[in-house]
């Protein structure tokens, strides 16, 4: 098909022909540069019962401890007894792009003996950030630049039964499904054998389906023709299978990331052993900005007319702190 | 709670690096618009230095002495380089400093420019809103056109750059440089730059907070204004075709930078700056409109005790305020209904009630007359009977009488 310029959305004006070199698109340095020097923010939830392996991915995700884990001194592996969201943000830089990125972790999640509910702390959490943006950009006198704390990716772990989706793993998408974008993941996937995993994830993709659950990306908002093909290549792969590791290992010769066992060792990076490059090539490489976007134009603006709606009706604000009682 | 988020090391590399690509890729897409504001009199060379800024024809017409009122033209073009979609909107004023009296003359500019960001806060504010797919129509580079005079702005000058300073990134230009020598233009620019300065106007200045354009930024807010000559006709030079104005005495090479800053400004506007009068206009002029207008319509970020109030509190409290008023009002105009009604019933009551009486009257009239009529009738029926009467009688007596002729007659004939 035609190249990018045609594939975007055509313009109504009529065109017009340049007879030289002019220097427009020098913008696309200028820009840039520009966010360069500003510096990314993202926030990444990941949600799944303890034990499936949820820090040691995110590490190996970046390549660094982020993970909560990691970072408190006396981090005891004790199971909460609700579920709390604990958040921790670090500083990465990679040639000259300065990250901050916000690892959100759901300890507690799945694993009550009674688990109904548990995700309404988390749709909580999420609703709390968006609100807490959109109390920012109503300000008369706002900041040039937003904080931005609303979570851009939630990183769901199935376990490797190798079944069908358990019911917690179905209220838990289909509720988060529709205010944040969730990419299902399954994990500890060295479990399961090469059929297993196909057989699984097409369970899973139906279960999804069946119970009308929409996972990132979602179809309704691919852009254009060239956008749908590369997300529909990646709708038909998921739920990735992943292993995760920071342990590094000596295979013909290079030092891989891979975890040793006594049949062979698992070769995280290798996508003849697992689709964590599959994984970190969406979520890092190609669609970062993309995530963020959708977390913007999308979840965020549906929450915020459903938020501006609500107090037109009740006619009051619900949920904001500081209310002015006085002047009734 | 903002927490300090510490810095740390990357054991490999993670692929984040690709970030910048990944957002400028989006934009990409969208393409990019950009908004240029003239203002300048009438025959100064604003379309000319927009067709040889942009290097094409963008079709232009010329524009009367005689309009009443300036007014602006906006034209939208989509213009393309590479992969770079530009969607370019040029706006003209017409008739700028035409008029005998020229104190609106800038207000018209104003409120245009008050109006796009006015249609952008309106679309901010909607409920359900599409910012991203809006088409930003804000001003993001107003080219102030200096009259090549010589001598010192005019004060229409100061006054239109005094009220746009606020609203807008103003570059001023020296328009039909090849009016002014070297030695003339060195000074018209110190005496330009110098009462803009005494005169507290804000002009844009090129941004020096990012090293690698930081040198080239600095020595070129030390040019300004930039002196321009624009054409759209070719001149062949050596073996190559310029742009240039030809003259008995000499060609003006538009790209020659020792004719004119034509490339300066190009390079400056377009090539280097153009993302930050992009940026500039929208956090800092277009928030300071935001922020006076919500000031004006009452709303406040702190209410009367120094508590924060959210723009949402004081939304719904005058929107509460509006409802109850709009209530009001329509009580009052149903009252208002109800009272008319009434009274036209009444009225209508009170004409049905003369109309019956006027009815009635007549009836009563016409029935007098009736029998006045009827006794008329009856009284010349009654001569007629007693004519008849009498006729009859007469004509009785006539037919005797004859009879008794006529016998008589008879016994006379006899008797011969």
């Amino acid at each position: 098909q035609a190249g990018l310029a045609d594939t975007c959305s055509v313009a109504q004006t009529p065109g017009h022909d340049l007879f030289g070199y002019v220097g427009i698109e020098a913008v696309l340095d200028q820009m840039r540069r520009k966010t360069m020097k500003a510096g990314f923010e993202f926030n990444i939830m990941v949600v799944g019962q303890s034990g499936l392996g949820k820090s040691t991915l995110v590490n190996t995700l970046f390549k660094s401890k982020v993970s909560r884990k990691s970072c408190s001194p006396n981090y005891e592996e004790k199971i909460s007894k609700t579920v709390k969201l604990q958040s921790v943000s670090h500083v990465i830089e990679e040639k000259g792009v300065k990250m901050k990125l916000t690892v959100i972790d759901t300890p507690g999640f799945g694993d009550q003996i009674n688990n109904e509910n548990c995700w309404e702390p988390i749709v909580s959490y999420v609703n709390e950030q968006y609100e807490r943006y959109l109390k920012e950009e109503l300000y008369v006198n706002r900041k040039p630049r937003i904080p931005d704390t609303r979570v851009h990716c939630c990183v769901y772990f199935l376990p490797a039964t190798g079944h069908w989706l358990r019911p917690i793993d179905v209220e838990f998408m289909k509720r988060l499904g529709k205010i944040v974008s969730i990419v299902p993941i399954i994990a500890k996937a060295d479990t399961l054998t090469m059929e297993e995993r196909q057989e699984f994830k097409q369970r899973i993709r139906q279960d999804l389906k069946a119970n009308g659950i929409r996972v990132y990306p979602q179809t309704e908002y691919d852009e254009d023709p060239e956008d749908r093909i590369l997300n529909d290549k990646i709708r038909e792969n998921i739920p990735f299978a992943v292993v995760g590791t920071d342990k590094e290992h000596q295979v013909n010769g290079n030092k891989v990331l891979g975890r040793k066992t006594k049949w062979g060792i698992i070769e995280v990076e290798n996508v003849a052993h697992c689709e964590f490059t599959n994984l970190r090539d969406l979520l890092i490489r190609s669609h970062l900005q993309d995530l963020k976007d959708v977390t913007h134009n999308i979840h965020y603006e549906t929450f915020r007319v459903r938020r501006l709606n609500e107090s037109n009706l009740t006619g009051e604000s619900e949920g904001w702190r500081e209310k002015n009682r006085g002047g009734e | 709670q903002d927490k300090n988020a510490r810095p740390l090391s990357l054991s490999g590399h993670v692929g984040f690096d690709s970030l910048p690509h990944q957002l400028v890729n989006k934009s990409t897409c969208q393409g990019f618009c950009f908004n240029i504001l003239c203002i300048g009199e009438t025959g100064i060379g604003k379309s000319t230095l927009m067709d040889t800024l942009f290097n094409t024809n963008f079709e232009n017409f010329e524009s009367s002495h005689f309009e009443p009122k300036v007014k602006l033209r906006a034209q939208t073009y989509d213009l393309q380089e590479s992969n770079v979609r530009l969607k370019l909107t040029i706006v003209n004023t017409v008739g700028f400093g035409d008029q005998m009296n020229k104190q609106e003359s800038y207000q018209h500019v104003v409120d245009y420019i008050d109006t796009q960001f006015e249609s952008y806060l309106q679309e901010e504010l909607k409920i359900k809103r599409s910012l991203h797919n809006y088409h930003d129509s804000r001003i993001h580079a107003c080219l102030y056109f200096i009259a090549p005079s010589g001598h010192s702005l005019k004060s229409l000058d100061l006054v239109t750059m005094k009220k746009l300073d606020s609203k807008v990134n103003i570059i001023p230009v020296i328009a039909k440089a090849d009016t002014i020598s070297k030695s003339e233009l060195h000074k018209f620019k110190i005496k330009i730059m110098s009462e803009l300065v005494s005169n507290g106007v804000q002009i844009y200045q090129f941004p020096t907070d990012d090293e690698t354009v930081s040198k080239i930024n600095t020595a070129m807010n030390g040019i300004l204004p930039f002196a321009v000559v624009g054409s759209s006709e070719e001149v062949k030079i050596g073996n190559k075709m310029v742009k240039a104005r030809q003259y008995p005495w000499g060609v003006v090479q538009v790209e020659n930078e020792n004719h004119c800053d034509f490339v300066k400004l190009r390079e400056m506007l377009i090539c280097v700056n153009m993302e930050d009068l992009r940026e500039q206009t929208h956090t800092r002029h277009y928030e300071l409109y935001r922020r006076c207008k919500l000031e004006e319509m009452g709303f406040t970020d702190t209410n009367p005790e120094s508590k924060p109030v959210s723009l949402q509190e004081t939304y719904e409290a005058k929107r509460h305020e509006f409802l109850g008023d709009l209530q009001r009002r329509e009580e009052e105009m149903r009252q208002m209904f109800v009272q008319r009604v009434k009274e036209k019933e009444t009225e209508l009551k009170e004409a049905e009630r003369e109309l019956q009486g006027k009815f009635e009257q007549l009836k009563r009239l016409h029935s007098e007359e009736k029998s006045k009529l009827d006794e008329k009738r009856r009284s010349l029926e009654d001569e007629i009977n007693t004519f008849s009467k009498k006729k009859a009688a007469a004509e009785l007596l006539q037919g005797q009488s004859f009879n008794t002729n006529a016998n008589l007659k008879k016994d006379k004939d006899r008797k011969k």
